[in-house]
């Protein structure tokens, strides 16, 4: 544990020295400005809008819709922290001979990868909890709309770039860093767009797209946190509202099963256990 | 005790390459033993393979007496490998605290500064491995290999970065932890710097040791010139010992002595010969 704990606190001392937060942050904050800019601007609208169906509460839908496009749009800035932090963290390092002068002392390969995962999950984990809060505070203060769950969708988000950087880091044994990312990239693309054919699915009766995005939930269960996490959000709103909801590009999510949780556990207990074998075979 | 390092029949295989045919290697207590070889001979794959960065096909290393790779391997041993890289943003000092925890090292800030004096960076000890020269950086790379007191280093060309007077800091370097029971394991091009420092030499070619011993026995006798009024005689099977009797004989013969040269292959000459066209 001692192991882990010193590769971990290197890796996030790399992360400040080399300004990664500092630059992430700044960017971080422009994202949030552009979306309060556009959150009052969508709640101007909304007050001179008159509901088309009675019944439909006009603020819920509007603050679900776009709190929901700012949860995409934090998986989607966590998951690039996620694989930049973790892209090169073996192979690439390896190569350009950073690794093994640590590799030659007293700890197990696989404390090296237990280390760069903790670093990379509490980072990336911090930053989505921290940057969807502020989203969320954000659409409070221009709509007086709360979403009904916040800690759990928040902890979900966590957990799922706790996901993508498992996977970036195993990938990082087998591949070289730009294979890495781009095959990262896509595994997070072919999960939000699994997510996507099952609404459609759901929208249109189609059973063979729901199995497909089920077992691709289940493949990538990222995608099943984020769709967990966005069902939460409205998880006490029925009605009209829901079903207004439901139509709109966020809505129609999932919620958890109950064997998501320990699915996660398990999935990430086995990309780790194949990382570590494939790393402990791997010549340096 | 066990030997510092010891590999018996290593066998490493690259696909259909044999990178390393079975070589038996060991290094004693206090012991210096230079690794030499041309490019591509398996001597960097030998050393990544007691580092147990490198699985070997067959046969096994261990350090003393500890499987190669295994912690307790770890704990005995220090690197420096032939390319290596230290993350830019760390200052020297930094570095080396880094490797003191991960090597469970309690010796401190002085024995950092023991360190970096040892190879001449006392003054650079805040200065970031970004900003030194590629022989700065290998001076710091000998250092953060000593870090816990290893009882054997394995160095894969070392000295490759470094001026003169940076080699001749490491060869009294070198000969000092000899001095104080340190093994090392040289792995360089540099036959000179291998013959002055060196107590044995193994030669590897084509994944197999072709030569071992001290400099002394690879570096045999070569005969016996001498230079007489007659001209330049050579008497090729002749040592040091015969000398006196070539002079006698020549003199009683009515030749008029010169010199005497006694005539020894150098290392590169046993090396040469050793390595064949490879």
């Amino acid at each position: 544990m001692n192991g882990v704990r010193i590769i971990a606190v290197f890796s996030l001392r790399e992360s400040i020295r080399r300004r990664v937060f500092l630059v992430v942050g700044l960017l971080t904050l422009g994202f949030l400005a552009l979306y309060g800019l556009g959150t009052w601007q969508l709640f101007k609208s909304v007050d001179e809008f008159e509901p088309a169906i009675e019944g439909v509460e006009a603020r819920t839908v509007a603050g679900a819709t776009i709190l929901g496009l700012a949860m995409f749009a934090t998986l989607f800035l966590g998951t690039i922290l996620a694989v930049f932090l973790t892209l090169g963290a073996v192979r690439g390092d390896a190569e350009r001979g950073l690794l093994q002068p640590v590799l030659v002392r007293p700890l197990r390969r696989r404390t090296v990868l237990g280390g760069r995962f903790v670093a990379a999950a509490s980072v990336c984990g911090a930053y989505v909890i921290g940057v969807f809060l502020a989203a969320t505070v954000i659409t409070w203060a221009f709509s007086d709309w709360w979403p009904d769950r916040t800690v759990q969708p928040a902890v979900q988000l966590a957990v799922a770039v706790a996901v993508i950087s498992a996977l970036s880091l195993a990938g990082s044994v087998a591949l070289a860093s730009t294979a890495n990312g781009i095959a990262v990239f896509m595994l997070f693309g072919a999960g939000l767009t699994a997510g996507l054919l099952g609404q459609i699915g759901e929208a249109l009766g189609s059973r063979t797209l729901d199995r497909v995005s089920d077992v691709v939930s289940w493949m990538l269960p990222f995608e099943a946190l984020y769709q967990a996490a966005l069902s939460a959000l409205t998880a006490d709103t029925f009605g009209f509202t829901r079903l207004a909801i439901n139509l709109g590009p966020f809505g129609g999510a999932e919620s958890a099963s109950p064997a998501l949780w320990p699915w996660t556990v398990a999935y990430l207990a086995l990309v780790g256990v194949v990382a570590a074998w494939a790393f402990a075979r791997r010549d340096l | 005790m066990a030997s510092a390092l010891q590999a018996v029949d290593v066998r490493k295989s690259y696909g259909p390459i044999q990178a390393l045919k079975g070589v038996s290697l060991e290094v004693g207590e206090g012991e210096l033993v230079g690794l030499l070889g041309p490019n591509g001979a398996g001597k960097s794959t030998l050393v990544k393979i007691a580092c147990g960065l490198v699985r070997p096909t067959g046969g096994a290393a261990s350090i003393a007496g500890a499987p190669a790779g295994s912690p307790a391997a770890h704990r005995a041993l220090g690197y420096l490998a032939e390319l290596f890289r230290f993350p830019e943003w760390l200052s020297a000092d930094e570095l080396l605290g880094m490797h003191q925890q991960l090597a469970g090292s309690d010796g401190g800030s002085r024995e950092r500064m023991r360190l970096l004096e040892l190879v001449g960076l006392a003054e650079a000890s805040a200065m970031r491995v970004g900003a030194m020269s590629k022989g700065m950086q290998q001076r710091l790379g000998i250092a953060q290999a000593m870090v816990g007191g290893p009882r054997l280093l394995l160095l894969d060309e070392p000295t490759s970065a470094l001026d003169p007077a940076g080699r001749r800091t490491v060869r009294r370097l070198l000969e000092e932890l000899r001095g104080q029971g340190v093994a090392v394991l040289l792995n360089s091009h540099l036959l000179s710097e291998v013959e002055l420092v060196c107590d044995r030499v193994a030669i590897i070619a084509r994944g197999e040791v072709v030569a071992a011993g001290t400099p002394d026995q690879l570096s045999h006798a070569g005969g016996v010139e001498v230079e007489t009024s007659s001209g330049t005689r050579l008497f090729a099977d002749a040592r040091r010992e015969d000398a006196p009797q070539i002079v006698r004989d020549l003199v009683a013969a009515g030749d008029d002595v010169y010199e005497v040269r006694v005539l020894r292959s150098s290392l590169e000459d046993a090396y040469l010969e050793a390595v064949g066209d490879s």
